[in-house]
């Protein structure tokens, strides 16, 4: 077992009063002593005694000066007394989403790593502390974590950046087959002139790898903020809502073509929430051939949707296309706007509520849709109501019902985490290769840094190596 | 085949019997006589005893660690081809330490004999020409044996004649004879390999013992007369001025010997042309063979299909042996038909007017998914059977000859009672070749490649008498001698490191003439003798001159120390990564652990682990389609396991 020391966030990645980032492992205390100064600017966390709890300020340490960044309260737990039965500390601070990302990041600098889902868990259980009979739970916990985190994780990755992964990996492999296959048939393939070749190569891909820390530290790197999909049948307003919440902010972000050619992706920030608006405008040109295919679309970007909004033609009545989209999205955090609320209005709040029931017991379920559906009339021609959608999402996320995808700054930080092994692998080919030292010595960090480069978009080494040799060099006998 | 069970007789009571007499049969056989088994070794032809059927080399590139590693342990190989080699060179040294590797041609028949005389002249061995046609076997009750899971247990073997031979280990060394057919274009013959007789029955008795069977498929080149080949138009290729014996236990001096020559010459456009207007006559390519083939040795047509863009391919002219002028032709195997392969073979400069003796011809036989085995090369449901070499899906004299010595070794211990000897993959090439044989998914001959050896570094061919011989000794392969030799070896190197690290050189006249001299950069301050040894320009024999306390070390063992402290940071580094990889490798899974009861277990990782039966926690973790999450999980409920 792995005994390094861990560091997380423990509390949920939203606005609230109090976060605490908690740290555990045989280097707990020494790591946090680094970065905590007492009320007076005394760095002693190491001396306090277990189970005490202290005043003082987290700092962040430049080459010119110590500047503080919150004021904390931090608990000191020696080991075994503490949930994982490892030295642990907690860091109380404000609970700003930004400020504990950026405790969380100075920890991991002092020397933490990012805990992997459910391993505090892991570690308690391991540890002796949690029941045996909790030995089942404890599993379906580090098993749901992990498959979240591995989905989130690639899901989350920007198409342009996972591309450029899959080259670095693509020219690294390249190089490690080419040296192993000279190692394992030198009559046949010989290195001359590689050596230089390869100098070349780790330059550029030092330079490529220091470019995506680069954007995984301004976050270029992720999509961030609250998915949230616009659905409905064509020409319900689809577009024009999205035109309205963006034009009305005038807080375009960027523009991003999204991963579909057929949808539009928006990032906006409404009264400080970020929103990742997904709008299936595209749906609309199929509308003549098959509407089916709009639907399926649409279906599929909105099982990744932290947030629906649902917009519907009210001078029209519901039809089995409405019947169809709500029940794809009855168990997501729903907002229906019945629009054209400035025309004749022919479907009501109640039409709405009568066809989730009658979807309910279709399905013969006793559960009702799990998330209550708020419903709010609005005209994109007239504007109206588009506050009280604004405030309706401001509501849903201040009361918790959508949150942040927390694993998103958590993968981000994991990314960098690998980008930087990478680096340091490199690092370690260049210094081989200015030393003049042998092809083999330096081919074992190059496969190290295809490994690492491989975390970020959950791909294993396997038989990666021995199919490229094969495949590339024609091996003799 | 049913007339004769029914007549069938006991005809001897043994400990192990060792089904064929190849490479790896003739390991196994030897470690269980050795370690006091009596053993009969059965094969189907005497005279075809270590009979090398392809190329007449020993060792290459990591094959050359395996038989350094098999020498260590106590094996025969080593010790043989040193008497046998007819050429040897060191590959590699102009690389790094790691994979300098030996290989040597052998005179092919010499080898062969020399084998049969060690096997006939040892005890407790008695060699039997007959073609073993069944595996009896027996329930087992493993209920008191949380280590196995076997549900059989082996009783013995019957011959094609009916005689029954009881043991209590049967160790599988079939090679490529399991209902070999040998394809040379159109025709087809039911033979195997150089058209001795094939063993038609037995894949039928394994079957009903619940084995899972394959079919794999090698090849190999034409071998010419060579009074028809006209050398003068090929390149010499010679052996190493100064040889290095493969056996840590031949003298150096006795391996000096008058070496022949070997040839090199190209393929062609006219040549590819050839193979490519015939390609419908290949077997391969026109679907006749159904087994599956290596990537590493391709065929002359493989290689001119896939690599379409060079013009030209190697072809290496090797001899078979002093006492006979047949040439193998190294670069070309072939299953094209007869006349296509005269035709292709002389478009090459110095084949023009060449005469075959043999044909080049591809080879089909049943060998065993080796899934199946435990590390111990056991199977997992057979207790007391046990598998090696080209039956396990590798390819190779040298990885067939590791593999027959482990299944030996564990045979003996098992029936002895003993711990079984499990090699890692930090420890050897042999655990690296074994832990990949039984833990991932090979769909074509397995051929050992120093690329496969993750912590190569430590892995070297020149230190496997280090690295293994204490286990050697511990089975009982390898003498009080030689055991306190290696380790009067390892003191030396380890005082001479203390020594060099601790002398210090400070900046006075003379070191700084020195280091002037040899183009190093002076010394601001004090230093000792090992960090200057560190500089790529210097090594520990050019600091003899300024280390005037140096007292004469054996050579072996200066290269021992160059080596470690030369490379010091990079050793260092790997030795952190075993580390890592012991933990894991150390937590056990019992034999009979229901996976079923893990219910958080991915249903994908589950039905793997059901498969595999992965005997540690490091083991599971290299299987394909098992997460690092599931790793995790695997971990609480082995905890859980235990406590309860």
């Amino acid at each position: 077992m792995r005994t390094d020391t861990i560091a997380a966030i423990a509390t949920a990645m939203s606005d609230s009063g109090i976060g605490i980032i908690r740290v555990s492992g045989e280097d707990a205390l020494m790591i946090v002593d680094k970065i905590y100064r007492n009320s007076r600017n005394e760095r002693i966390l190491t001396k306090y005694a277990t189970h005490t709890i202290h005043y003082g300020f987290i700092i962040e340490e430049t080459e010119v000066s110590e500047n503080v960044i919150d004021e904390v309260m931090v608990t000191v737990m020696k080991a075994p007394r503490s949930y994982t039965a490892e030295d642990t500390v907690e860091i109380n601070c404000h609970g700003g989403i930004l400020m504990m990302r950026k405790i969380l990041a100075t920890v991991i600098c002092a020397g933490a790593r990012i805990a992997e889902p459910g391993e505090f868990t892991k570690r308690a259980f391991l540890n002796g502390r949690i029941d045996l009979s909790k030995a089942e739970a404890v599993m379906d916990i580090i098993h749901a974590k992990n498959e979240f985190a591995l989905q989130s994780s690639v899901k989350q990755l920007k198409g342009s950046l996972s591309d450029k992964i899959i080259n670095l990996r693509k020219d690294i492999l390249y190089e490690i087959a080419f040296i192993e296959s000279a190692l394992d048939d030198p009559e046949h393939i010989s290195l001359d002139g590689h050596h230089d070749r390869l100098s070349a190569k780790t330059d550029h891909i030092m330079k490529e790898l220091n470019g995506l820390l680069d954007s995984a530290d301004d976050g270029r790197m992720l999509r961030e903020g609250i998915n949230t999909v616009i659905v409905g049948k064509p020409n319900a307003g689809k577009s024009s809502l999205l035109n309205i919440l963006v034009g009305e902010e005038k807080a375009i972000v960027t523009d991003i073509a999204g991963t579909t050619r057929d949808t539009l992706e928006e990032i906006i920030s409404l009264g400080g929430i970020t929103l990742n608006i997904i709008d299936t405008a595209g749906i609309r040109r199929t509308e003549d051939i098959v509407e089916k295919i709009g639907v399926d679309r649409a279906k599929k970007i909105s099982e990744n949707a932290d947030l629906i909004l649902y917009v519907v033609d009210s001078s029209l009545p519901l039809d089995d296309n409405d019947y169809e989209i709500m029940n794809m999205i009855r168990h997501k955090n729903t907002i229906i706007l019945l629009n054209k609320s400035d025309l004749n209005e022919v479907v009501r709040e109640n039409d709405i509520y009568d066809m989730i029931k009658g979807i309910d017991r279709t399905l013969n379920t006793d559960k009702t849709a799990e998330n209550e559906k708020c419903i709010i009339r609005t005209s994109t021609k007239t504007d109206s109501g588009i506050e009280d959608l604004v405030n309706a999402i401001k509501d849903m996320f201040f009361h918790g019902r959508i949150t942040y995808n927390d694993q998103v700054y958590i993968t981000n930080m994991r990314h960098k985490e690998a980008i930087r092994d990478t680096l340091d692998s490199i690092v370690q080919v260049k210094k081989s290769l200015e030393l003049d030292m042998p092809e083999d010595f330096y081919s074992i960090d190059l496969m190290s840094a295809y490994a690492s480069l491989g975390r970020i978009i959950g791909e294993e080494v396997g038989e990666d190596l021995v199919n490229e040799i094969f495949s590339k060099f024609c091996m003799g006998k | 085949m049913s007339e004769i069970f029914d007549k069938s007789y006991i005809q001897d009571k043994v400990d192990v019997c060792v089904v064929g007499a190849g490479h790896a049969g003739c390991e196994a056989a030897l470690a269980c006589a050795r370690l006091g088994l009596r053993t009969v070794i059965f094969t189907v032809s005497v005279d075809s005893i270590a009979l090398m059927p392809c190329n007449p080399n020993i060792g290459g590139t990591s094959k050359g660690h395996l038989v350094r590693e098999i020498d260590a342990l106590g094996g025969e190989m080593g010790n043989i081809i040193d008497k046998t080699f007819i050429q040897s060179k060191m590959l590699n040294k102009s690389k790094g330490p790691a994979v300098h590797s030996l290989r040597a041609q052998a005179d092919k028949a010499e080898y062969s004999r020399a084998m049969r005389k060690v096997l006939e002249n040892q005890e407790n061995l008695t060699i039997k020409q007959a073609e073993v046609c069944k595996i009896l076997t027996d329930n087992y009750d493993c209920y008191y044996n949380k280590e196995s899971a076997a549900t059989k247990k082996i009783t013995g073997v019957m011959t094609f004649t009916g005689a029954i031979y009881e043991c209590k280990a049967v160790i599988l060394c079939t090679g490529t004879y399991l209902k070999a057919r040998c394809l040379c274009g159109e025709a087809i013959t039911y033979t195997g390999p150089n058209g001795l007789q094939a063993a038609n029955y037995l894949t039928e008795s394994l079957e009903d013992l619940g084995i899972e069977m394959r079919r794999f498929k090698t090849g190999t080149p034409a071998r010419m007369d060579g009074n028809t080949i006209d050398y003068s138009k090929m390149e010499e290729q010679f052996g190493d001025e100064k040889v290095v014996p493969f056996s840590f236990l031949t003298d150096p001096a006795d391996v000096q010997i008058d070496q022949v020559s070997c040839w090199l010459t190209y393929t062609n456009e006219n040549t590819h042309d050839i193979i490519r207007a015939n390609l419908d006559r290949s077997p391969i390519y026109a679907g006749i063979i159904e087994g599956t083939g290596p990537r590493y040795c391709p065929s002359i047509e493989d290689k001119v299909v896939k690599f379409s863009d060079k013009d030209r391919h190697q072809v290496f002219i090797e001899p078979e042996g002093i006492h006979t002028n047949e040439m193998y032709v190294g670069g070309m195997s072939s299953s094209l038909p007869e006349d296509v392969q005269l035709a292709m073979y002389r478009t090459v400069p110095g084949l023009e007017h060449c005469k075959i003796v043999r044909n080049a011809y591809a080879i089909e036989y049943d060998c065993i998914n080796p899934r199946q085995l435990y590390p111990t090369l056991e199977f997992k449901d057979i207790k007391g059977l046990f598998s090696g070499g080209q039956f396990n899906g590798s390819s190779g004299y040298e990885e067939a000859a590791a593999q027959g010595l482990i299944a030996g070794i564990n045979a003996a211990l098992t029936i002895l009672g003993k711990q079984p000897v499990i090699l890692d993959r930090s420890q050897a090439y042999i655990g690296v070749l074994i832990d990949d044989l039984v833990t991932k998914e090979n769909f074509e001959p397995y051929r050992m490649m120093t690329s496969r050896a993750e912590y190569r570094l430590l892995l070297r061919q020149d230190n496997a008498d280090l690295r293994l011989r204490q286990i050697g000794y511990e089975v009982g392969l390898v003498s009080d001698e030689v055991y306190h030799k290696t380790l009067q070896k390892k003191k030396m190197i380890e005082e001479e490191i203390y020594r060099l690290k601790n002398t210090v050189i400070g900046a006075a006249k003379e070191n700084q003439d020195f280091l002037e001299k040899c183009g190093s950069s002076l010394l601001k301050t004090g230093t000792n003798l090992a960090e200057l040894m560190c500089r790529p320009e210097l090594t520990y024999k050019t600091l003899a001159e300024i280390d005037t306390k140096r007292i004469p070390l054996p050579e072996d063992v200066i290269e021992q120390v160059e080596i470690e402290v030369k490379y010091e940071g990079y050793i260092e580094r790997q030795m952190r990564q075993v580390e890592q990889y012991k933990k894991m490798e150390k937590k056990r899974i019992p034999a009979d652990l229901n996976y079923n009861d893990i219910s958080s277990l991915r249903l994908e990782a589950r039905q793997k682990l059901i498969d595999f039966k992965p005997v540690s926690v490091g083991q599971a973790s290299r299987i394909s389609g098992v997460s690092p999450a599931d790793i995790s999980v695997l971990l609480i409920y082995l905890e859980h396991y235990h406590k309860t």
